[in-house]
């Protein structure tokens, strides 16, 4: 029937076009970010076009040096030259000097026959091949080097590419920290979350009633009054702290430290996601019916084989989908991490967020997130494979 | 940004509370870093900025020296391998409003801090906390843009002429301890609107204060920021 | 034994109830009357608030559920979804460790019994309601328990299922000689089943017997209205002798066979079978003769349904059977009606 299909397409073609508009579209843009960039390359267009038949071994011809001496004046005219020199600068510490100071004595300096010969004049800088490899390098439209810097790469002279020293690695070990870090929070809320559901579930109406609300009420309230409120407790002059020392169990001098380390940004974390755990499985254990467990202590099993072959087994698809939802909003968590974590307890998503609003290298924090995507992309289908997700279940 | 002007000077320094600190009270900024004199946890902004600069000053470069030492690799091993040695007792902070915070709970035992802050739990809060100047790093502040292209041009630059009159720029230290930007205005300088107290030795610029102090080099930090910032998050995650 | 929950009100009360090795015992009674709970404590899921429950004279009292060794069978089946009809059956035999190929043996017995073979590897959710309860059946027979209860276990089949598996059930029964202790509240199912029936009203036991006693001779009114369909009249006792008692009721008296415990002056109801009724009878056959009025007829192939009005008591019945001279009865027709003391019965009273 067209004519349905036709009501039912408009009527989806709103929530369609918000997705797309909001979501698809500035998604899209950002990721292609991470390998396609063309607001550098138009800084310099001119001087770029001569670039691309240069070889790099030799310093490019005169062309490149009088195309780049007229193009960094006007793009300081024009303000668009802190693109090219913070792009610059980041692949070496310097550029960005070097090409605000070039642009600015150019129309200053007396043409001395050459542009190479007046641009070196102004910078002994400019007759380094390496200074121009890194201009071709920061403009380029179409570049790996965010992706080989989110991987702890970097490439060689000789165009070889190999993983940076140890200690200059730094998103790679962030990456693994973050996936252990949110299956940790994971498995915590789910060994937390797991009896709770359950209690829940087998509670008369009216207290399971008050329960969920329970569960519910951190839910509505705003993440950092959470977080902060568990600075409050957990802090060194903190009320748990205070608690036991005023109980005598702890001396003045041995305070427990629970925040600004790991152990805060667990316990935070796990506290904040821990009702996207339980309410798949209190959904999960409510289509349980009571009878199951009689069922099977009348057949004779033990309270314990009834829970592990019978109870247990009929939750899984709850517990996938808690896992799945607490894993994916764990791994993306940032603001937590940064207000209880201390120096041990950040995140990608930090770096990212960092990359985003400070540094404003959108093109590696773009990078960083499409790793992140995938790893997560990843981990689904394998779970996929191993729990299915047309049997999850998210209440 | 080639030039602008900047509204004010503050200054990274480090701060105490009495109420938490013994008999001994630190005086240095090498005081900062010896966690035999003075065990318990520091507070430091989780930035690169200042804890170099502070580090270099502590391991004994001279003031003067300090950014020529970080512009050489060694240099900046130098302070880092300094900064290693207070690292496992370090509290990050990232906005100005928590030091103060974690001062009054004694969080810390020590930390840096935006004196402007200080000053206000100081004054306003009638917090014991305690400022020591030696080392500081003095900063410019405030700076002043304007977006490109707008149509009221005329009126946006008689707003920064009027910013910078000698007696705008003082009018600031009666609210808050940060020290104007222009010599013609150091003798505007008066007391505190809210409570009368003498603004003066609260000012980062007196003379008093910089006995010791170094001034922050912008245009070193906007070559090397990026490059800091990534060695700093490697080491911070190690 | 007794059982309460709130501490007020009884579930049940004073049951004091034996059951014979290899019986078929139906607790029957309408929702709310207790017999599903009694069937709960005996299964060992819950507990009696006071008394005791011996099972071959060893009381069971702080015996878990599943160390009593009864198999139940559920109102909604309560199949394991996650695991196969084989692994169903194959579950009580594992967690008592019998071996793979002994409890394969046992699985293919079991199933045969219920006329599933072959079903093994179905998950429950793929089998038809019917298949379910038989596969339910079969998982509570597997582990060969002496004693197996079910909790209306065909309430949520349709008519001819349910026919069906009655007779299975009864089949079953039959070849294994198992005891069952079998809930429903459709009386027709507890007839057609049992050896012995328990009726069940208020927590309490009304009356257990055979079907057939149980039809033919109620000692309680609530039995007598509950099982088959019963005329029953107001009135009271005035007089007693020899089994036989004289009940005055509005408009004249009755004789019925008196049971036992009441007395002259006593309120009663006196039941009457509807097709117990004789129309025109010989004068002087039967101790109760009355003249009625006809107030509708209902034609129903073997028999007439007709409603009298007798003394005032518009809803009194009778089934005759349809022969010739019946078929004439018209309403306002006046006639006279009998029948004998033995087949009206003055129970105890009770507000309708």
């Amino acid at each position: 029937m067209p004519h349905a299909r036709l009501v039912s397409l408009a009527l989806v073609l709103p929530l369609f076009a918000f997705v797309g508009v909001t979501f698809v579209a500035p998604l899209a843009s950002l990721l292609s970010k991470s390998a396609y960039e063309t607001r550098i390359h138009d800084v310099i267009p001119e001087t770029m076009d001569v670039l691309a038949a240069w070889d790099g071994q030799d310093l490019p011809p005169e062309a490149a040096f009088a195309a780049i001496a007229k193009e960094l004046p006007s793009a300081r005219a024009n303000r668009t030259l802190l693109r090219l020199s913070g792009a610059a600068n980041r692949l070496q510490s310097g550029m960005r000097s070097l090409i605000t100071r070039t642009a600015q004595r150019v129309p200053r300096t007396e043409f001395a026959g050459t542009w190479r010969e007046t641009l070196a004049e102004i910078d002994e800088d400019w007759a380094d091949v390496q200074t121009w490899i890194i201009i071709e390098s920061a403009a380029a439209k179409f570049t790996l080097r965010h992706y080989l810097q989110a991987l702890d790469l970097e490439a060689q002279p000789d165009g070889s590419i190999k993983a940076r020293p140890q200690q200059e690695r730094v998103y790679m070990p962030l990456l693994w920290r973050t996936l252990l870090v949110s299956l940790s929070v994971t498995l915590l809320c789910f060994l937390i979350g797991y009896p709770i559901a359950m209690l829940i579930a087998d509670a008369p109406p009216r207290r399971r009633n008050l329960l969920l609300l329970l569960v519910l009420i951190p839910f509505w309230t705003s993440l950092l009054v959470r977080t902060t409120a568990w600075i409050v407790l957990l802090q060194r002059q903190g009320v748990i702290n205070d608690f036991l020392v005023t109980l005598g169990f702890l001396r003045d001098d041995t305070r427990l430290e629970m925040i600004y380390n790991m152990t805060g940004t667990f316990v935070a974390m796990t506290h904040v996601l821990l009702p996207f755990m339980v309410l798949p499985l209190y959904s999960v254990m409510r289509s349980i019916p009571q009878n199951q467990l009689r069922a099977s202590a009348s057949l004779g099993a033990t309270p314990i084989q009834g829970f592990v072959r019978v109870y247990f087994p009929q939750t899984l698809p709850g517990i996938g989908a808690g896992a799945l939802l607490v894993f994916i909003l764990a791994i993306g968590y940032y603001i937590t991490p940064a207000l209880v974590g201390g120096s041990s307890g950040q995140l990608i998503a930090n770096m990212i967020a960092y990359h985003v609003q400070t540094s404003l290298n959108w093109g590696l924090a773009a990078a960083l997130s499409s790793i992140l995507l995938v790893a997560v992309i990843v981990l689904y289908l394998l779970f996929n494979r191993l729990v299915g997700i047309d049997r999850m279940r998210l209440g | 940004m080639e030039c602008g002007p900047a509204g004010l000077y503050y200054s990274t320094i480090y701060a105490y509370n009495r109420k938490y600190m013994g008999e001994q009270t630190p005086s240095s900024i090498e005081d900062f870093f010896d966690l035999d004199k003075f065990p318990g946890r520091r507070g430091m902004r989780r930035v690169p900025f200042a804890n170099l600069e502070f580090a270099l000053i502590a391991d004994g470069v001279p003031i003067d020296e300090v950014y020529a030492t970080l512009d050489t690799a060694d240099g900046i091993d130098r302070a880092f391998a300094k900064l290693d040695t207070i690292k496992d007792d370090v509290v990050w902070w990232e906005a100005g409003a928590q030091p103060p915070q974690m001062l009054a709970d004694g969080e810390v035992l020590m930390s840096t801090a935006y004196n402007g802050r200080i000053f206000n739990a100081q004054i306003l809060e009638a917090q014991p906390f305690v400022i020591v100047w030696d080392g500081q790093l003095l900063s410019l502040g405030g700076p002043l843009a304007i977006v490109a292209g707008t149509p009221r041009i005329e009126a946006a630059l008689a707003f920064v002429r009027f910013a910078n009159r000698p007696q705008s720029l003082a009018n600031i230290s009666k609210y808050i301890s940060y020290s104007p930007t222009r010599l013609s205005a150091e003798t505007l300088v008066g007391t505190h609107l809210e409570t009368g107290i003498d603004m003066h030795p609260h000012m980062p610029a007196s003379a008093e204060n910089m006995r010791r102090a170094l001034k922050s080099d912008w245009r070193w930090w906007s070559e090397h920021r990026d490059e800091l910032n990534e060695r700093f998050s490697a080491w911070l995650a190690r | 034994m007794s059982k309460t929950y709130d501490g007020e009100h009884w579930i049940v009360e004073g049951l004091d109830l034996t059951v014979q090795r290899g019986e078929f015992l139906t607790l029957l009674g309408p929702s709310g009357s207790g017999k599903t709970t009694c069937l709960m404590m005996l299964a060992g899921f819950e507990a009696p608030t006071r008394g005791d429950i011996r099972i071959a004279e060893q009381s069971v009292q702080g015996i878990a559920a599943d160390k009593r060794g009864i198999g139940v069978v559920f109102q909604n089946y309560a199949l394991f979804p996650h695991m196969t009809v084989g692994g169903n059956l194959s579950f009580p035999l594992e967690v008592r460790g019998m071996d793979k190929s002994k409890r394969r043996s046992r699985v293919q017995q079991a199933l045969s019994l219920v006329r599933m073979s072959g079903f093994e590897e179905r998950l429950p959710q793929a089998l038809s309601g019917g298949q379910q309860q038989r596969v339910a059946i079969a998982r509570a027979l597997v582990f060969e328990p002496e004693l197996v209860l079910m909790d209306e276990p065909l309430g949520a089949l349709d008519r001819r299922l349910r026919e069906e598996l009655q007779f299975e059930i009864r089949r079953i029964h039959r070849e294994l000689g198992v005891t069952i202790v079998y809930v429903t509240h459709d009386q027709q199912e507890a007839m057609v089943m049992s050896d012995r029936v328990a009726v069940f009203s208020q927590g309490r036991i009304e009356q257990i017997a055979s079907p057939e006693v149980l039809y033919e001779e109620p000692t309680r009114s609530f039995v007598a209205r509950f099982i088959g369909e019963n005329n029953l009249v107001k009135g009271e006792i005035s007089h007693v002798k020899r089994g036989v008692c004289t009940v005055q009721v509005e408009g004249g008296s009755m004789t019925a066979a008196h049971l036992g415990d009441l007395a002259p002056g006593d309120r009663t109801l006196v039941a009457v079978r509807p097709e117990r009724i004789q129309l025109r009878p010989q004068t002087g056959a039967y101790a109760n003769e009355f003249i009625a009025k006809v107030e509708d007829v209902t034609f129903l192939g073997d028999h007439l349904r007709v409603r009298f009005n007798l003394f005032g008591h518009a809803q009194f019945i009778a089934k005759l059977p349809n022969i010739v001279g019946h078929g004439a009865l018209l309403p306002g027709d006046e006639v006279r009606l009998g029948w004998a003391a033995l087949d009206c019965r003055a129970l105890n009273f009770e507000d309708t």
